[in-house]
């Protein structure tokens, strides 16, 4: 046996172990896209509002009519906003495993998406019951604190960095909660700067690579 | 440069079986077809070094069905196992003898 042939053994060990158990064709761009998407969301949440001097915003104690109004506003651009991404980020996960030749259905893929889910489905259901209780001000931690913890739980089977995202969002949702009244501030940083920041550093570590393999 | 074959698994000589193996130690089962798509072999070709590990009695195997679809999964034994960790000992030694 050469020692060439050992090393090859080696080599061709590790990569198959890597590629068995995590799914590597996650586009970073879709990390981008879903933070501009998120950003122009929190600009059009913001407009919303503190429109017409805060109207809806102080509502929140007074009109209801005004207040369901903007609830159902805001429910819509958040499940909009929640779309779009989502659709984006199949899309170009879709055509980065195609230009590599890996399947994008795969035994990796599937286990992804069942460990992220249940703490996004838990957080879910959790943030929605106390939004109908009146308790506005758990929205963005809320978001922010099961969003990390779904991606922590599903960075098992992908890139190690979507650990490092999921802890901040984490870290960013507990501050959120200690500082209420600048919930909607939080998530634009979350959801938008964090999606931007991380999704450039995926693009140019991992798909510029990726085109050569 | 040649060297010794010391504990070196015959099973493991081709490196499809290797592979096979790795993927299994890796996770806890796995299906013919993804094995297939994942290693980039033909179905006969698959078949064969599975048919050899599963002799050797490295690895068991659980047929079901989806539907209508049989759904072949296989597993790592105990028996493979070991044999992976002696394999990539072996595999170790022999670097290290040739560094001395």
């Amino acid at each position: 046996m050469k020692q060439q042939d050992i090393y090859d053994d080696i080599s061709s060990i590790r990569t198959i172990m890597e590629r068995s158990t995590r799914f590597i064709s996650l586009s970073g761009l879709s990390g981008v896209m879903a933070g501009i998407y998120a950003l122009i969301g929190a600009y059009a949440a913001y407009t919303m509002l503190y429109a017409n001097g805060g109207e809806a915003y102080v509502a929140r104690s007074g009109n209801a009519d005004v207040l369901h109004n903007t609830n159902f506003k805001l429910f819509v651009l958040a499940a909009v906003i929640l779309i779009v991404s989502v659709s984006t980020g199949i899309l170009l996960t879709v055509r980065k495993a195609r230009r590599k030749g890996s399947a994008v259905w795969s035994q990796s893929s599937k286990s992804l998406l069942l460990s992220g889910a249940l703490p996004l489905l838990a957080g879910g259901c959790f943030i929605i019951i106390l939004f109908m209780q009146g308790h506005y001000g758990i929205i963005a931690p809320g978001c922010l604190i099961f969003y990390g913890l779904a991606l922590v739980a599903a960075s098992q089977y992908t890139f190690g960095d979507v650990k490092w995202l999921g802890l901040m969002e984490i870290g960013l949702g507990i501050l959120a909660t200690a500082l209420p009244g600048y919930g909607l501030l939080f998530w634009a940083i979350g959801f938008g700067v964090l999606h931007i920041i991380y999704g450039t550093v995926m693009h140019f570590k991992y798909d510029r690579e990726g085109n050569v393999n | 440069m040649k060297v010794t074959l010391t504990n070196f698994d015959k099973a493991f000589e081709n490196r499809i079986r290797l592979q096979i193996m790795s993927v299994l130690v890796a996770n806890e089962s796995y299906d013919f077809n993804s094995l297939k798509e994942l290693l980039d072999v033909t179905d006969g070709n698959l078949a064969s070094h599975l048919k050899a590990l599963e002799k050797e009695e490295y690895i068991t195997v659980n047929k079901s069905f989806l539907g209508r679809k049989p759904n072949t999964r296989y597993m790592a034994s105990k028996t493979g196992m070991a044999a992976f960790k002696a394999h990539l000992q072996a595999l170790e030694n022999l670097i290290k003898q040739q560094k001395l």
